[in-house]
């Protein structure tokens, strides 16, 4: 599985960062050195073998349904870059 | 199943071709708090003000899981005959929007908390069919962008973020508008009989992401197209009914559907494609690694599932079969939980005045529910939830009518004041004078005093024509003023035409 | 320099209890040698003022009898941790100008058991990094250099061990996802030590990699490493995988007493490259704990190799989720936007400019292995590798009690000597399997290499069993003697 510049495009698309045209080609190499590494993974024979979805043996804590938190707009907006009439402001999105 | 469903067609220009509907209804959890924090999910509040850290994702908030939301889904999951998953685990959704602040949704993919199940849904022609629910899971609702309010922001307001939604996803089962008109309603119905969300579609509370193909009969499932965020039944029938014939028109102009996301405007009764949402998506599902799996045993299903009050279909079939109420009336009784109670506090009360079978009661006491308490309440603009007098009064309203005081026109006249005044139905009556009069006594002097000022119907009467009784029992109604009671009129009449 | 900065947490906890020194006086040491160590470029943000105003609250209660384990102990703060009205940037230009309005969990025990907070210390950007290199703030220099020449003090919790390597602060909090404790540590001839996954909460601490990421305390003594863990571990309801046990009195687990232990030491991280210091240094660690009555045993946790490759994809994974978050929106950058620009484009370019290379780097390999037609392959494979490493280890300890590891395969290196990401990803080697699993280990300094820099011995132990892990780690701590400091060249 090899990375192509037009996949490392979809990719960063997908992660919302833009990447310089020129940057485009270094980097599917820089991914392609880690991707060729992991591979040695697959030797491993993980047939039957439990993907581990939690560290902790453990159970989860549930809350009660109580409101214990909220209201506190001006915590929420204190360190946003743009607010307007106590919401938070984004450039104008067509739909 | 009383009936088979009727086929449902689009009738095209070569040919007839059949809807498959599948609905994703998301309805907000009844709960105080939000799914994975403590700020409220009060509907109205001043934007931003329900909103915690961890709804706002600050670095280094946590998710930490609110037992209520669990506990109703599962009890919805129980209502709906379907499969409750002891395991099931939080996967994160991942994709960017300016009111999803986490930058991804948490959200169950891989292991639902429920999963089969199913439900009847009855149509309007009495028929039934039962659709098959696929899974029911728990995520967060997003935020809300307000595009309109600012010439060059978008507005964001989180308070809904965080707010626990259930997702019911049902199989592709329905194959008209009614179908699916039918199931949203049942849906609602039972979501708010457990009260595990109130079903405001309004308020957003409940909405639906429909899908719909078109087919030949017989042939597999078409190319499908998802309209999002429907918040109406009425919307969501419109919305088929549209997209199915722009399907139709397509495919016979032989064109091919594009899989794809559209919008139902209710302004034009149609629905267009969403361009912003058209980016292809890859979600990225993963497990949260912030949470562990949701477990719970049987015991803790077994609790839910006792608090499970009656079901509609369970009530509805009790109506008919112990109480003999015809189908119609039992049905729109159980469509919401409220109106069946109060149908059964009022029965109960007047069954403990009046000496007579319940068979005979109970339809009775529902058709003047169903259509004189309605009726009136409807022309005042009011519901069963702002009715001005309780089922107590109503029963002791319609005891009179059952022993004779009243007659059931004069009870109208009754009710009438009641719902006005809430005063009781016998201060009412006697201050209005409207007791009937069963005096046999008084009765025949008037019936005598009628048979002789009209010997011409006397006679007509004699030679055969017996339906000018009628014209007597009118002619003795109009001279008691409207308070004899018909039924010992006609006796008497009888009884004197006869000699 | 003062005296004063050479004391333990054990030492000035004694001796303020016995009011022959002031919190007011060990704090302004401290603040002092915090401002001789400027060209160390330890922190992001000093908070001299706050620092004085806790070390006087400090007095008051020492002289009200009402002391704690940590009070009117200072602190360096690894800027991770969100600290309430006080700038925390995760060595990240994205949160060049972010003020949480709360504090971590981690943070809040710490002041709730005395601590007093110096500043906010300097890191690789999210944690992402094992020299420091990556932090938008400048590299943070390791007190011990080669010579003349400088060197990284590992990563990422390169600014809270240099503090502490630089007698600055005598503890600092740093946090540990794949090595970010240890490996600094055995850098800079410090204790570090990364508790059981669940021990520390979360809470408040900027995630890297939410199943990994677990804080912990970096202190010049396996005692104070102890102590601090104490004043810093504790269940948190706000934190799901935070786990409710009792914190024991980790101070009472330090007998110094091992005898009948069993060390287990697994042949898998024997390698033919292992430099021979790094060998020796094992070796004898092996012989002093076989002096003091352990019983050294051979073991086998045959998945070790594959432990860094899993790494390299369960860390990016989570991370390309965790750090979605950072959009411009409600905090953090964002970035000036030209017109016609709409919410794509302020993400994209507020992403690009807010994240530094390595950043992106992983956000890339992360979006990559959870992306439609990879996950099977890359994702879920090392989620099952790491069950096989887990599994590793659980057998492991039906044989033994503890571990005994090298730290790093290296002693600390110089500034833009491993400039292949994969290069760099080796100093984890060692330290990512524990990870993995969620299990405790320590680093504890244990010798000087040839040129002179230190190097750290490993010694990992079964889950919440942090006592034993100290207590082997103090014997090996008095056997080592280690003395060494590194030389104030700074100031």
């Amino acid at each position: 599985m090899s990375v192509d510049k037009a996949t490392v495009k979809r990719i960063a698309k997908l992660a919302r960062i833009r990447i310089d045209e020129d940057r485009l080609d270094p980097m599917a190499g820089e991914l392609n050195n880690i991707l060729d590494w992991v591979e040695q993974l697959s030797a491993v024979d993980t047939d039957g073998v439990k993907p581990m979805t939690s560290v902790v043996d453990h159970c989860l804590h549930w809350r009660a349904d109580e409101v214990t938190d909220g209201n506190k707009r001006d915590d929420v907006l204190s360190n946003a870059p743009d607010a307007e009439f106590g919401f938070f402001a984004v450039p104008k999105v067509i739909e | 199943m009383s009936k088979e469903a009727k086929n449902y067609i689009v009738h095209g220009a070569t040919g007839d071709w059949e809807i498959v509907v599948g609905l994703e209804v998301h309805a907000q959890v009844t709960s105080q708090a939000k799914l994975f924090s403590g700020a409220s999910t009060q509907f109205g509040s001043e934007p931003n003000s329900n909103v915690s850290l961890v709804d706002a994702a600050f670095p280094g908030m946590l998710p930490v899981i609110n037992g209520e939301c669990v506990r109703q889904a599962v009890r919805t999951g129980l209502a709906l005959d379907a499969q409750i998953n002891k395991f099931s685990r939080f996967d994160r959704k991942n994709y960017f929007y300016a009111d999803l602040p986490q930058g991804y949704q948490i959200s169950q993919f891989a292991h639902p908390i429920v999963g089969e199940g199913e439900m009847l849904v009855e149509l309007e022609d009495g028929a039934t069919k039962s659709i098959g629910i696929e899974r029911l899971h728990l995520e967060q609702d997003a935020g809300k962008s307000i595009h309109d309010q600012h010439p060059r922001y978008t507005l964001v307001d989180l308070n809904r973020s965080g707010v626990a939604l259930m997702e019911i996803v049902s199989k592709p089962d329905m194959r008209s508008p009614e179908e699916a008109g039918a199931y949203v309603r049942k849906l609602r119905t039972m979501l708010r009989y457990i009260g595990s969300c109130d079903g405001n579609m309004e308020q957003g509370s409940m909405r639906a992401d429909v899908n719909v193909s078109v087919r030949r009969p017989g042939e597999p499932f078409g190319t499908r197209c998802e309209i999002k965020n429907v918040n109406s039944v009425r919307f969501v029938m419109q919305a088929i009914e549209y997209e199915a014939r722009r399907q139709v028109d397509i495919l016979e102009a032989g064109g091919s559907i594009d899989q794809e996301t559209r919008l139902f405007d209710p302004n034009k009764g149609e629905t267009r494609s969403m361009r912003s949402k058209e980016e292809a998506h890859d979600y990225r599902y993963f497990p949260d690694p912030d949470l562990l799996p949701l477990e719970f045993d049987d015991a803790y299903i077994e609790e839910a599932r006792a608090s499970l009050p009656e079901l509609p279909d369970a009530k509805k079939a009790r109506f008919v079969k112990d109480w003999g109420l015809p189908d119609y009336n039992a049905a729109t009784l159980v469509g919401e939980k409220e109106s069946a109670d109060w149908f059964e506090t009022l029965l109960d009360a007047l069954r403990k005045g009046v000496d007579s079978p319940v068979e005979k009661l109970a339809p009775k006491a529902s058709n003047w529910m169903l259509s004189d308490l309605y009726g009136q309440l409807n022309k005042a603009g009011k519901s069963l939830s702002d009715c001005p007098i309780t089922p107590t009064q109503g029963a002791e309203l319609l005891k009179l009518v059952f022993d004779g005081t009243i007659s059931g026109s004069a009870s109208k006249e009754v009710l009438e004041e009641m719902l006005q005044s809430g005063r009781n139905p016998a201060d009412i009556v006697e201050e209005k004078g409207l007791k009937q009069v069963s005096d046999t006594g008084a009765l025949e002097a008037m019936v005598d005093k009628i048979l002789a000022a009209n010997p011409a119907q006397v006679e007509q009467f004699k030679a055969g024509k017996t339906k000018v009784v009628g014209f007597f029992v009118g002619q003795v109604m109009k001279e008691s003023r409207g308070q004899a009671n018909p039924a010992v009129v006609n006796e008497i009449l009888m009884r004197k035409l006869a000699e | 320099m003062s005296d004063l900065n050479e004391l333990s947490i054990a030492e000035a906890r004694d001796r303020l209890a016995a009011r022959d020194l002031s919190a007011r006086e060990l704090v302004q040491a401290s603040i002092a040698a915090m401002e001789a160590a400027k060209p160390l470029n330890i922190f992001v943000t000093e908070t001299p003022e706050r620092a004085l105003e806790m070390a006087d609250a400090a007095d008051a209660r020492l002289k009200a009898g009402d002391a704690k384990p940590m009070t009117g102990i200072p602190v360096a703060v690894k800027d991770l941790f969100c600290t309430k009205d006080v700038c925390t940037t995760a060595g990240s230009h994205m949160l060049e100008s972010f003020t949480p309005p709360y504090e971590s969990t981690v943070t809040a025990n710490l002041w709730d058991n005395g601590a007093v907070m110096l500043g906010k210390v300097n890191m690789d950007e999210f944690a992402m990094g094992s020299s420091n290199e990556t932090s938008a703030y400048g590299p943070v220099k390791n007190p011990w250099r080669l010579g003349e020449t400088d060197t990284v003090p590992g990563g990422s919790s390169g600014g809270s061990v240099a503090a502490v390597a630089g007698r600055i602060a005598p503890c600092a909090t740093g946090s540990d996802t794949g090595g970010s404790i240890r490996q600094p540590a055995a850098f800079t001839g410090t204790v570090g030590l990364k508790p059981t996954y669940g021990r520390c909460s979360r809470y408040g601490m900027v995630a890297f990699a939410s199943s990994l990421d677990q804080a912990g305390p970096i202190t010049r003594s396996v005692r104070d490493a102890a102590i601090m863990l104490g004043a810093m571990a504790g269940h948190d309801v706000k934190d799901s995988t935070c786990v409710d046990v009792p914190v024991p009195d980790y101070e009472a687990a330090l007998t110094g007493d091992i005898r009948g232990l069993k060390i287990g030491i697994p042949k898998e991280y024997h390698s033919a490259d292992m430099p021979r210091e790094i060998e020796d240094m094992w070796q004898q660690g092996m012989a002093w704990l076989r002096d003091a009555g352990a019983q050294i045993v051979d073991i086998s946790l045959p998945h070790t190799k594959y432990a860094l490759p899993t790494y390299y994809i369960v860390a990016p994974a989570e991370a390309s989720s965790n750090l979605a978050r950072y959009d411009g929106v409600r905090y953090g950058h964002r970035a000036q936007l030209k017109s016609g620009d709409g919410l794509t484009e302020m993400y994209e370019e507020t992403r690009a400019e807010g994240f530094g290379e390595e950043v992106k780097r992983r956000i890339l390999i992360g979006t990559y292995v959870l992306s439609a037609g990879y996950y099977d392959a890359y994702y879920l494979k090392a989620q099952k590798i790491r069950t096989l490493i887990a599994d590793d280890f659980r057998r492991a300890y039906k044989k033994v009690d503890a571990i005994l590891t090298p730290t790093a395969p290296s002693a600390a290196f110089g500034f833009g000597a491993k400039q292949d990401p994969l290069a760099m990803y080796m100093n984890d080697v060692f330290t990512v399997p524990a990870s993995l699993a969620g299990l405790p280990g320590i680093s504890i300094p244990a010798a000087l290499s040839a040129e002179g820099l230190p190097l750290g011995l490993q010694i990992l132990g079964r889950a919440f069993d942090e006592e034993t892990v100290l207590k082997v780690a103090g014997v090996m701590e008095d056997a080592a003697a280690f003395t060494a400091k590194p030389k104030t060249w700074w100031s």
